[in-house]
């Protein structure tokens, strides 16, 4: 039992600062943590994402934990772990690789043939093309294998009519990987199939969503009459489903390690700054009381994590605990700015830079924060998961299950 | 990092988890909790044979000379079965105060006979309500005699030795004293959890002996506290563990409306709950058990953290059992209020969970 570094963690450690130190600027300790989801799109933020990864790339930096045939360093993830806390020390251009470094690189390591791996895995990690999930539909989300998208063979080519929506970083990306039906007389899950898809192929449309918090991270994408070499389809014809899980098995290992700890120490330097009775708010009870729970709590995600990757480390599989990490923390994330804001009292009700404490982070982070409980699987759905796999209660009711999936009905969101 | 238990440390807490499972199955703890027996002798002598009551002691002061790391695993069994044992009192505590601040003479006077379970301890700090930690403290030490009331004390009405806390002069000092000496009156008291008895104590002129730097004690009972939180919190895991176990099993076989009631998502998702509670506690309970096994100066901390994350599990655990098994779970008959009895038992044991919220607080102010 030690939570501190080996010797060799220690070393490796300090030979991430030393690489990070040529390269980039280090984070002032005290400045706030930047905001997630909120906007990155802009075309000079994506060239310099691009330009640290083909730095990173080039000096045996990226990808680590990647077979070095792939461009990574075959690392393990207590490596990857400590570059990641070291690299958050420093001032990075936008993370746009979470998708296809954490979840979609896998799948094609997993599933791919040979010449899939070769043609697209290293030119993955160099970064210089990014990649996009394309699973959720109007009419699927939670039950992804609910989807409509159809993909029809002719010839040596798929022929993929319908529609997509919420997909990260579309409009920026290059290729995409996407679930489809191509047979409606099986059963819900039995007729996907999965393909990788150019997204510069004539027939796909792109059509960014704005978000709450004003941010257009995700998009709609339509398919009509795109075309799709039989040499992209990942897995065998009607397996898409099994390939599928991989993707979202690692979604959740990508997701889960929680976290949050900067963003405390902002919160009570806020508390220090508000006031609250006359006195400075930190000086109240009930503030100092509910800041101590926040601070429990995140700490104890954050061991929970750490115990995890402990045991990934030592050559364990991530199994359904982790979604502890995502279904405590992502609700956490929202009260924690949602409490930061009352403590401003009137002026938290504004949402500008230069009259709001610390330039209105907490204000983006309220406005951010409903999207991490949706995305990646809601915290409904992950506590079904908890009951379900690390508890063994019963499952959910399917009426659907064994139905061929023309017959299942459906209710697409329909803006009243 | 390597946050793995050592085999033998998993080995010697499966074996606690054997033998309690054949010698304190719940019914133990009920015959204690229905009878007016405070505790039950025959598992203290027991867990005193297999040697858990001196588990953190060196070997030359008649303990097993195993560390902390393995203290806290036999605890986390002892919350499981809900031993009806003074356990705490007189291993995370009394045992504890006097490895941690005892001369040789006093180690060498009591050490070995509380590692072989002849000798109970315990640590009498709280007089009545408000903050345990730097709450009011009117008994004093004068001349070697002790003079005031404590109340309540875990334990006070079995143990034979108790560390208080008293006024010193113009500080305060732990004071070790033979609770069966003259100027001891000791009166039962009502627990919520009459599993675990409690007592006032009543000192007048008793004899006693500083316990430590005479003057320094209030620090003192402080990183006491912290060192208890640490292994209360595993037992507090254990506890909770055990309560969602049984509530699984319950809800798996109880039908209604044609379906087991597990299969409800308002009790899966609470149930999901109340497993992400318990396993953050225990995720804390690493943290500060290595900080404890180790000295580290990340301990105050970590053992507010793992205080309150377990008081918290334990609690939220026994309050859905009881929920979640509907109308039998209200009842004496079934076990759900010996787990809601012993999570509210330990939750304030040490000071309510507010108390250390506070401390946390505090803490993280000094260390900025
Ligand atoms: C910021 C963001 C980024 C995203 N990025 C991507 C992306 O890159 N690629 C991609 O494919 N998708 C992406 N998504 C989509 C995301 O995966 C889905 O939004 C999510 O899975 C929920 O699906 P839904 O929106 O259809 O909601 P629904 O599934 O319709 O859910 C509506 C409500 O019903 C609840 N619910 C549904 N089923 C159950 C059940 N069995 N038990 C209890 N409650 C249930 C849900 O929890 C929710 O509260 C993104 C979403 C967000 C918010």
């Amino acid at each position: 039992m030690d939570f501190d570094d080996t010797p060799q963690e220690a070393e490796f450690r300090a030979r991430c600062r030393a690489f990070l130190e040529q390269h980039l600027e280090p984070l002032d300790p005290d400045e706030t943590s930047p905001n997630m989801l909120g906007e990155r799109e802009d075309d000079a933020a994506i060239q310099r994402a691009k330009d640290w990864q083909a730095t990173k790339f080039d000096n045996g930096w990226a990808v680590l934990t990647w077979p070095k045939e792939y461009g990574g360093q075959g690392m393990g993830r207590m490596e990857a772990v400590i570059w990641g806390q070291e690299e958050a020390k420093f001032k990075t251009p936008p993370a746009i690789y979470g998708i296809g470094h954490g979840m979609l690189g896998p799948t094609l390591m997993t599933h791919g043939s040979d010449e899939q791996k070769a043609q697209y895995v290293k030119e993955m990690a160099r970064g210089q093309e990014v990649w996009c999930q394309l699973f959720s539909e109007p009419a699927a989300g939670s039950d992804l294998a609910g989807l409509r998208t159809t993909a029809v063979r002719d010839g040596d080519e798929w022929v993929l009519n319908g529609q997509k929506i919420w997909s990260t970083g579309a409009h920026y990306c290059d290729w995409g990987m996407i679930v489809t039906r191509t047979d409606p007389n099986a059963a819900k899950h039995a007729g996907l199939t999965y393909f990788i898809v150019d997204m510069r192929s004539p027939g796909i449309e792109v059509r960014p969503i704005q978000q709450i918090n004003g941010a257009s991270g995700f998009n709609e994408v339509f398919f009509s009459d795109v075309r799709v070499p039989e040499g992209n389809r990942l897995g065998a014809e009607g397996n898409g489903w099994q390939v599928a899980i991989t993707t979202l098995m690692n979604e959740r290992v990508a997701i889960g390690a929680g976290g949050g700890g900067g963003r405390l120490k902002d919160l009570l330097t806020l508390a220090r700054e508000s006031r609250r009775g006359g006195r400075p708010a930190i000086e109240d009870a009930s503030v100092r009381q509910q800041i101590a729970d926040f601070w429990i709590t995140s700490k104890g995600l954050q061991y929970v994590g750490y115990r995890t990757l402990s045991a990934l480390s030592r050559g364990g599989t991530p199994g359904p605990e982790g979604a502890i990490g995502k279904a405590v923390g992502a609700p956490l994330g929202q009260q924690l700015a949602a409490f930061a804001i009352e403590l401003q009292g009137a002026m938290g009700a504004l949402n500008q830079d230069d009259l709001v404490p610390m330039e209105a982070m907490w204000q983006d982070a309220y406005l951010g924060s409903p999207g991490l409980r949706i995305a990646g699987g809601t915290d409904e759905i992950l506590k079904n998961i908890i009951a379900e796999r690390v508890l063994g209660l019963p499952p959910e009711m399917r009426v659907d299950k064994d139905k061929p999936f023309r017959d299942v009905p459906t209710g697409p969101p329909s803006k009243s | 990092m390597n946050l793995e238990f050592s085999e033998d440390q998993k080995f010697v807490q499966q074996t606690a988890r054997d033998y309690l499972s054949e010698h304190a199955s719940l019914e133990v703890c009920r015959a204690v909790l229905e009878s007016d027996r405070p505790y039950d002798p025959e598992l203290w002598k027991g867990v005193a044979e297999m040697g858990w009551l001196g588990a953190a002691v060196p070997e030359e002061y008649g303990g097993a000379g195993l560390g902390y790391l393995e203290l806290v695993l036999i605890a986390q069994e002892i919350g499981r079965a809900l031993a009806p044992i003074p356990f705490s009192s007189s291993v995370y505590l009394a045992t504890e105060a006097i490895l941690r601040f005892g001369s040789d003479a006093q180690k060498k006077a009591h050490l070995p006979r509380l590692a072989s379970g002849e000798l109970v301890g315990t640590f009498a700090m709280a007089e009545g309500g408000g903050d345990l930690d730097g709450g009011d403290c009117a008994t004093t030490f004068s001349g070697g005699k002790l003079s005031g009331t404590k109340i309540p004390v875990i334990d006070g009405d079995v143990a034979g030795l108790a560390v208080v806390l008293a006024k010193d002069g113009a500080g305060q000092s732990l004071v070790l004293v033979d609770l069966e000496s003259a100027g001891v009156t000791r009166t039962a008291l009502t627990s919520i959890d009459p599993s675990r008895s409690q007592a006032r104590i009543e000192f007048d002129g008793a004899a006693g002996e500083v316990l430590g730097t005479a003057g320094e004690g209030a620090a003192a009972a402080t990183a006491l506290l912290d060192r208890a939180a640490v292994m209360m919190g595993f037992e507090q895991v254990g506890g909770a563990e055990h309560a969602l176990e049984i509530t699984r099993e319950f809800t798996m076989g109880r039908y209604a409306f044609g379906r087991p009631v597990a299969s409800f998502q308002a009790l899966k998702h609470r149930m999901a709950d109340v497993y992400a509670k318990n396993q953050i506690a225990l995720s804390h309970g690493y943290y500060a058990a290595w900080a404890l096994s180790n000295d580290n100066e990340e301990l105050p901390a970590a053992a507010c953290g793992v205080r309150v994350a377990a008081s918290d599990a334990f609690r939220l655990a026994a309050e859905e059992m009881v929920q979640f098994h509907g109308g039998v779970g209200f009842t004496w008959e079934y076990d759900c209020h010996l787990f809601y009895r012993r999570a509210q038992l330990t939750s304030l044991a040490l000071g309510s969970p507010s108390e250390w919220r506070e401390k946390l607080i505090q803490r993280l102010e000094q260390a900025a």
